[in-house]
């Protein structure tokens, strides 16, 4: 069974996020770049079924500049067979990328297509399930078990609730949440390997596509700061202040 | 203009935050339509029918729906789409599961979670882990969105008369199916909606310790959240999980225990209107935040804050 998974070019967790002083958007100028993290649990799914016997083929599928090949190198490197960047420099809105992707898959003809939840910088949790919309699959979304099945897979879901199981006919899309799996470390070895993996660069148009933004940002902005209250020094204090001055018990 | 509200339900009970949504929908303005697609969800369509501002509920009841499958319901709102303006559903598991798909059926945007609405056109949403805020314009015909609950006052449960009508149609796209749910029990408040919540973290050690909170949450009438840390950990269930991508809340008080305060955990609380944090760390974020912030053993603080109580 061949995978593919998708993966995107964020801003590293660990870093600082700032807006920029004319509130144009966030400064991304020389700030550490990364896998977004869902989507590292995401490779680390298909590469589990790799090892398990049931993936054959792991194809990793990035749309972004040029850049972009560092996140799928580290994909390769943790176990992925072979990469497409899809290179563009401009902005790629959800839509935009569902549509991308739903040609990398019409062209590989995965079974199972896996992608982050949301990625840590737009925090949109839209293009698996627009992915899933646009090839008419079935989508399992929040993904904390995956058990492949035949022809089907079933999937855990984390919902609001508590947990939800779903069976879906393959091919189907599955986006990752946090307990899906724990992302191994790439290995030195493994690192110099996956410079010599293959890696295919297709740009928008040789997929078909136009890039049509819906959604125009006007203004980006820091959120309101809270400011640091008191420290109280007993559980007394706690409580009067509660009662008498904060009135919420 | 006319907004359509994906009602989010059990089949028995309107989730309370479709109110919220619902006080969205009212400062977009025009008719309000509330969709309830369920099964054996006629009590759900009545509720809807009883809300303010609504103008009418339109209930697909089949068993295509009834779990909420996406791969049917999204078919059900695009089916339907074209005789709305704007397409509303919370910003929780089963809003964002559906809704993008349906977006993607109508080749629209969606926008997510949004907290603010400007304007028919323009919204207020937070990204980079609520570390900025953008101001986001769509030039869609149908705006599709998603709803933070604790962005928006809710409308009242009671007082209107919606008329109420059946809608005939059935989607069952024959993709997917329902296994099994384990749903978690508890007389508590729900998280989203409670007046108070007390959370615990990694400070806590262990699952069992949390019964300290249980205790304390129910001298308080609270509901009992957790950092991803104690999630992760395994101390609790996932549906406890507070934060970027667990639940958001905005209690009028959140009592934050054993918690460092990773930003991801503050993007999920930072809007509670009263914020104390115990921590034996006093280095730890979570007090540049809190209100009031005790530096202690949270062993020693708890059991004295629940008998002062």
């Amino acid at each position: 069974m061949k995978v593919l998974v998708a993966v995107k070019r964020v801003i590293d967790y660990n870093v600082k996020v700032r807006v920029k002083p004319d509130n144009s958007g966030v400064d991304l100028a020389n700030v550490k770049m990364a896998m977004n993290p869902f989507d590292e649990i995401a490779v680390e799914e298909a590469v589990r079924l790799k090892e398990k016997g049931i993936a054959t083929e792991i194809v990793v599928v990035s749309i972004g500049p040029k850049a972009a090949q560092e996140q799928i190198r580290t994909a390769l490197a943790l176990g992925a067979d072979r990469g497409i960047l899809i290179e563009t420099d401009e902005e790629v809105q959800s839509l935009d990328a569902a549509k991308l992707l739903k040609g990398v898959v019409e062209k590989e003809a995965p079974q199972l297509i896996l992608l982050g939840k949301q990625s840590i910088d737009t925090d949109n949790n839209q293009t698996g399930q627009m992915l899933a919309g646009l090839l008419g699959c079935g989508q399992g979304t929040f993904a904390s078990r995956v058990d492949v099945e035949g022809d089907s897979v079933v999937v855990e879901r984390e919902i609001d609730g508590g947990l939800m199981d779903i069976k879906l006919k393959l091919p189907a899309v599955i986006t990752a949440d946090l307990r899906l799996n724990e992302p191994r470390y790439a290995s030195l070895p493994n690192i110099m390997k996956a410079k010599k993996k293959p890696l295919e660069t297709l740009s928008v148009g040789d997929l078909g596509v136009e890039l049509k933004p819906r959604l125009k940002t006007l203004k980006v902005e820091e959120p309101p700061k809270r400011q640091a209250g008191i420290k109280v020094s007993s559980v007394d204090e706690l409580v009067e202040k509660l009662k008498n001055e904060a009135k919420v018990i | 203009m006319s907004v359509l509200v994906v009602a989010d339900h059990d089949n028995q009970n309107l989730k309370p935050v479709t109110l919220n949504v619902l006080g969205a929908a009212k400062q977009l303005g025009g008719d309000i339509v509330v969709l309830v697609a369920g099964e054996g969800c006629g009590a759900v369509a009545e509720q809807a029918a009883k809300a303010e501002g609504v103008s009418k509920v339109l209930v697909a009841d089949n068993a295509a729906y009834g779990h909420h499958l996406a791969e049917n319901v999204a078919a059900l709102i695009a089916e339907i789409a074209s005789d709305y303006s704007h397409i509303l559903a919370a910003a929780n598991t089963t809003g964002k599961d559906i809704l993008p798909r349906a977006a993607a059926l109508l080749d629209v945007a969606q926008v997510s979670d949004i907290i603010r609405v400007e304007s028919a056109d323009t919204f207020v949403r937070p990204f980079y882990a609520g570390n900025a805020i953008a101001t986001v314009q769509s030039s869609d015909p149908i705006k599709v969105i998603t709803v933070r609950g604790t962005g928006f006052d809710a409308v009242a449960a009671e007082g209107g008369s919606a008329a109420v009508e059946s809608l005939d149609i059935v989607k069952d796209a024959g993709l997917s199916e329902f296994v099994k749910e384990e749903l978690a029990k508890s007389d508590r408040p729900e998280l989203t909606s409670a007046r108070v919540v007390v959370s615990g973290g990694r400070g806590m050690q262990n699952g069992e310790n949390f019964k300290m909170l249980y205790e304390l949450a129910d001298k308080l009438g609270a509901a009992v959240g957790a950092s991803r840390a104690a999630v992760d950990a395994g101390f609790v269930p996932n549906d406890m999980q507070v934060g970027q991508t667990g639940k958001i809340v905005a209690p009028e008080l959140y009592i934050a225990v054993g918690i460092s305060g990773a930003i991801q955990h503050l993007a999920g609380m930072s809007d509670s209107k009263v914020i104390v944090a115990i921590n034996k760390d006093e280095d730890a974020p979570i007090f540049q935040v809190a209100d009031y912030g005790l530096v202690a053993d949270l062993f020693e603080a708890v059991p004295e804050l629940i008998s002062k109580l």
